[in-house]
């Protein structure tokens, strides 16, 4: 068998702490933080340098195994779910920073290092790094660039995409290429552009330049509660209007507050229907300037409640409570899916408005989370997997979902990709000459379709097993989703 | 040799058809970067100013959608009637550089330093293929990260990979006023060390140019924001720094008009972008300096703007020495690439991909 023959050469020179091939070693990979799929690979190796990680997709592509990438295995879209007899080759431990060059803002980074040890990393110099997904804690910048993550503050600077200067990849033919470098600008195709987005189909990162920031000077963070989503919706839209641009304007419904209040205590009112925050930054005279328009426009949108962030831990309160909705919010049922549509800003009332009636007609209580800058819209779906049929009511309403966003002119993944589980909605959103580029495209670079076979397209192979419930690795206690 | 027939397709359809009807072609917006065209020029030429026009815009939603013949400058005034612009500030708007040649080169202006360039605020594209197959990459909304990304894809490629028909863009507002301080500096040494020590500073600069005045650096730092606070921002930045002359009002728009428009840039000068790290700034002004090549480092010399007095392919040669890489933008060369080339093999076969039939120029 080719595994065999893969495992065998792999073995030679990996000691077997490093390359997992018993069952009770593979449970803990067998789904990522969509644990709805499962599916068992054929070994994981834990690679611990980019050599490592080179002969193992050199070797994958002599012998046509498919592999997949793995860093922290939060992908919320089944990304980094395993093929089943396929290699992981799981990253986390090619966690270096191998430069950090505060004169030209950058870091040169391994593809394991986590997203928050970039930013501590630079703090030092006054610098950070700014997409911050919830899941920073955790999460590898190796995902991140391949799901082109975001997270709260895209609406000034944007997602990873705009923060990633330059990659050395390898691509799954096992050929080693650099792409961009550490300048801000290059010439010829935006290869590091086109690369980033790629949910692992082109093969794998290993060392990733990013874009590093000055932390701004200055926070004015601002949390008001409405009556109702729609007005909540309305004061984003006037915030916009006004020709102000905050880092951050994100919106929870009352089940989320009620969940994070439970879950953290973040102080937010619990009786809201809906809640508004709004964060400015910059240098201190023009963010006061701004803080000052924001709070007649906030003050017209009639909210009932309105309250500035006092100090640094005001903020990292109102924060907090933010960032761990998506868990606090599991704690209200056994499972939860999360989904992650866009629609154009200003459809927001129509789509919130749609997926409330949604809920009502299936059943299923829905919590909402958005990034309602940027028209990035999570609602969690909450569901309970061992009552008949409740799953498949779920899918069955987070298609609904995506449905209603393609149809209002919006897209099917903001932040958490396609992975395994949107890839049925690819057809509805590109047409089939679109879908056939992107597919000759990762053909040319991959003809086995071995880096992440079955993912993304639409017609690729049905991931194995079903399960529900937390993450195996939190099951063990090796990740949290705080 | 018989004159180049020019083809000027008034829809997408005719795009298409277009393309399949010929074996070798070359896409013009117009020509206000034809050191991107090639040296030999294809027997057919794509004109793509009758595709022109805004599709789409909706000024609450931030974003557009527009042929992609369209003028940047009726872009700009439609956007500056809402407050509204695009904050990476393209080249060559008054000579008439269209949304396509700016996408296709990939240039981005003085603005790129504050936000991002034209690939970060490209969201959505169409274009036709070497197939004739008219593709959609991307989408309308702010945020979308499904399928792979075709629009950063065709940012810098230069109408080798396929026409652009159509293009959506995010904007941004703008702010209500700039300001700008002049600084000289003693040396490119100090020159360099202030960007080092800017670059760590929480000031948020709009643009910061480097120009050569008399044989020293001068640096220009703009702000803009909210009028009321914006004469003190200046003073603070101004005590930072220790120094620096503000520009009166008429004199700091000339300054960045004539930035934006690459006035400077010597009438029949060839005119290249060379993107730079601050450590190879040093070896290049050696070089320009040797040459007496008018030059400036825009976005906190993230790159260079060139006007070389030579001939392109000494420009060619002298880059690939320093390890450098550039665009030759205007004047002519075998290939616009100059210098040292990124990624060569993986730019194969995605040309295979996209013009199988090499109906576009090379890539090369
Ligand atoms: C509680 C929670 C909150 C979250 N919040 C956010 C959020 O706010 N915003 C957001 O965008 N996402 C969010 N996510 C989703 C997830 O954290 C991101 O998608 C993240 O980028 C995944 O990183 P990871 O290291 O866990 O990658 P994995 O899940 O291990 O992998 C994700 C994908 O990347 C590929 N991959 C991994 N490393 C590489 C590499 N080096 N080269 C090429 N491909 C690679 C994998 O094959 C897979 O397709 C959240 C997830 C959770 C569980
Ligand atoms: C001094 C001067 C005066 C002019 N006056 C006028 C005038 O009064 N009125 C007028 O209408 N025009 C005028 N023009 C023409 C004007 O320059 C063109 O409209 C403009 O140059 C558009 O070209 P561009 O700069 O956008 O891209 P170009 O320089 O044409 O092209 C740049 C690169 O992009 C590629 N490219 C361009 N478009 C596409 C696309 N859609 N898809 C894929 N690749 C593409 C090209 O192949 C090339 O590689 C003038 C030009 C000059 C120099």
């Amino acid at each position: 068998m080719a595994q065999t023959a893969l495992l065998d050469e792999l073995a030679r020179s990996i000691p077997p702490e490093r390359l997992l091939r018993q069952p009770a070693q593979l449970v803990p990979y067998e789904s990522d933080a969509l644990t709805a799929f499962r599916s068992r690979p054929a070994a994981v190796l834990l690679a611990a340098t980019q050599e490592e990680v080179v002969q193992a997709v050199r070797l994958c592509h002599r012998e046509a195994i498919p592999f997949v990438a793995r860093g922290s295995g939060t992908s919320l879209s089944g990304g980094s779910l395993p093929i089943q007899d396929g290699l992981v080759i799981a990253l986390n431990r090619l966690n270096r920073i191998l430069h950090l060059d505060p004169a030209q803002r950058i870091a040169v980074v391994e593809p394991g290092v986590i997203n928050l040890a970039v930013s501590r990393a630079a703090a030092p110099y006054g610098l950070y790094y700014a997409p911050d997904p919830s899941s920073q804690q955790i999460c590898t910048i190796g995902g991140n660039v391949a799901f082109n993550s975001g997270g709260a503050h895209c609406l000034k600077y944007g997602m990873t995409a705009n923060h990633v200067l330059g990659l050395k990849v390898v691509l799954p033919d096992g050929e080693v290429v650099e792409l961009g470098g550490a300048s801000l600008e290059g010439v010829g195709p935006d290869w590091t552009g086109f690369f980033v987005g790629s949910e692992g189909l082109f093969g794998i990162a290993l060392e990733i330049t990013l874009r590093l920031l000055p932390k701004p000077a200055l926070y004015r963070t601002v949390l008001a509660a409405y009556d109702s989503l729609e007005a909540a919706g309305d004061a984003v839209a006037s915030i916009v209007a006004a020709g102000l641009l905050p880092g951050a304007m994100e919106i929870m419904d009352a089940l989320a507050i009620e969940a994070a209040e439970a879950a953290v205590q973040a102080g937010y009112p619990r009786d809201a229907a809906a809640l508004l925050i709004v964060e400015l930054e910059g240098e201190p005279l023009q963010v006061e300037a701004e803080f000052a328009q924001l709070l007649q426009v906030v003050d017209r949108s009639h909210p009932r409640t309105l309250s500035v962030a006092k100090d640094d831990a005001d903020r990292a309160r109102i924060w907090k409570g933010r960032k761990s909705a998506f868990s606090a919010v599991g704690r209200l049922s056994p499972d939860y899916l999360v989904q992650d549509g866009v629609v154009p800003r200003s459809r927001l009332g129509a789509a919130l408005a749609a997926i409330e009636q949604m809920s009502r007609r299936h059943a299923l209580r829905v919590a909402n989370v958005f990034h309602a800058g940027d028209g990035n819209l999570h609602p969690l779906i909450l569901y309970d997997g061992r009552v008949d049929g409740e799953l498949e009511r779920a899918e069955a309403l987070a298609g609904e979902i995506l449905q209603l966003c393609i149809e209002l002119g919006g897209s099917i993944t903001g932040e958490h990709g396609v992975g395994v589980e949107k890839r049925q909605y690819m057809a509805a959103l590109f047409a089939e000459t679109d879908l056939a580029v992107m597919a000759e495209l990762r053909r040319a670079l991959d003809p086995g379709e071995l880096a992440n076979r079955g993912k993304m397209f639409p017609d690729g192979e049905a991931p194995a097993l079903r399960a529900q419930g937390p993450h195996p690795l939190e099951r063990l206690g090796l990740l949290s989703r705080e | 040799m018989s004159a180049p027939t020019v083809v000027a397709p008034t829809s997408n359809q005719e795009l298409q058809e277009a393309v399949c009807a010929c074996s070798h072609l070359a896409v013009r917006g117009g020509g206000s970067k034809p050191g991107l065209s090639p040296e030999q020029p294809a027997p057919v030429t794509l004109d793509l100013r009758l595709l022109s026009g805004l599709l789409e815009y909706d000024p609450g939603e931030f974003t557009f959608t527009a042929r992609a013949g369209t003028p940047l400058k009726t872009v700009a005034a439609t956007l500056a009637e809402h407050g509204q612009y695009l904050p990476f500030d393209p080249p060559w708007v008054d000579q008439g550089a269209t949304l396509g040649g700016t996408v296709a080169a990939g240039l981005s202006g003085s603005g790129r330093y504050r936000y991002g360039g034209v690939r970060d605020f490209l969201l959505g594209v169409r274009f036709v293929d070497g197939q004739g197959r008219l593709v959609r990459g991307g989408g309308k909304v702010v945020k979308n990260a499904a399928g792979f990304d075709l629009p950063k894809l065709l940012v810098g490629s230069l109408g080798r990979l396929g026409v652009l028909a159509e293009v959506t863009f995010k904007v941004f507002p703008q702010p209500e006023q700039y300001t700008t301080l002049r600084l000289p500096q003693p040396s490119l040494e100090a020159a360099l060390a202030t960007l080092a020590t800017l670059a760590r500073s929480s000031f948020d600069l709009e643009a910061l140019e480097w120009v050569e005045e008399e044989g020293c650096p001068v640096l220009y730092l703009r702000q803009g924001g909210l009028a009321a606070p914006l004469a003190e921002r200046q003073a603070a930045l101004r005590s930072w720094l220790g120094g620096g002359e503000p520009l009166a009002a008429a004199d700091e728009v000339r300054f960045w008009h004539t930035a934006r428009e690459l006035a400077w840039v010597p009438e029949g000068s060839l005119c290249a972008k060379v993107p730079l790290r601050l450590e190879q700034v040093a070896a290049l002004d050696a070089l320009l300096s040797a040459y007496g090549a008018p030059r400036r480092y825009s976005a906190g010399a993230a790159w260079a703007w060139v006007a070389w007095p030579a001939a392109a392919a000494e420009l060619h040669r002298a880059l690939s020495r320093l390890q450098l890489g550039g665009l030759l933008l205007k004047g002519q060369a075998p290939s616009p690439l100059l210098g040292i080339r990124s990624a060569p093999t993986l730019a194969e076969r995605i040309k295979g991909v996209l013009d199988p039939f090499n109906r576009f120029p090379p890539l090369g």
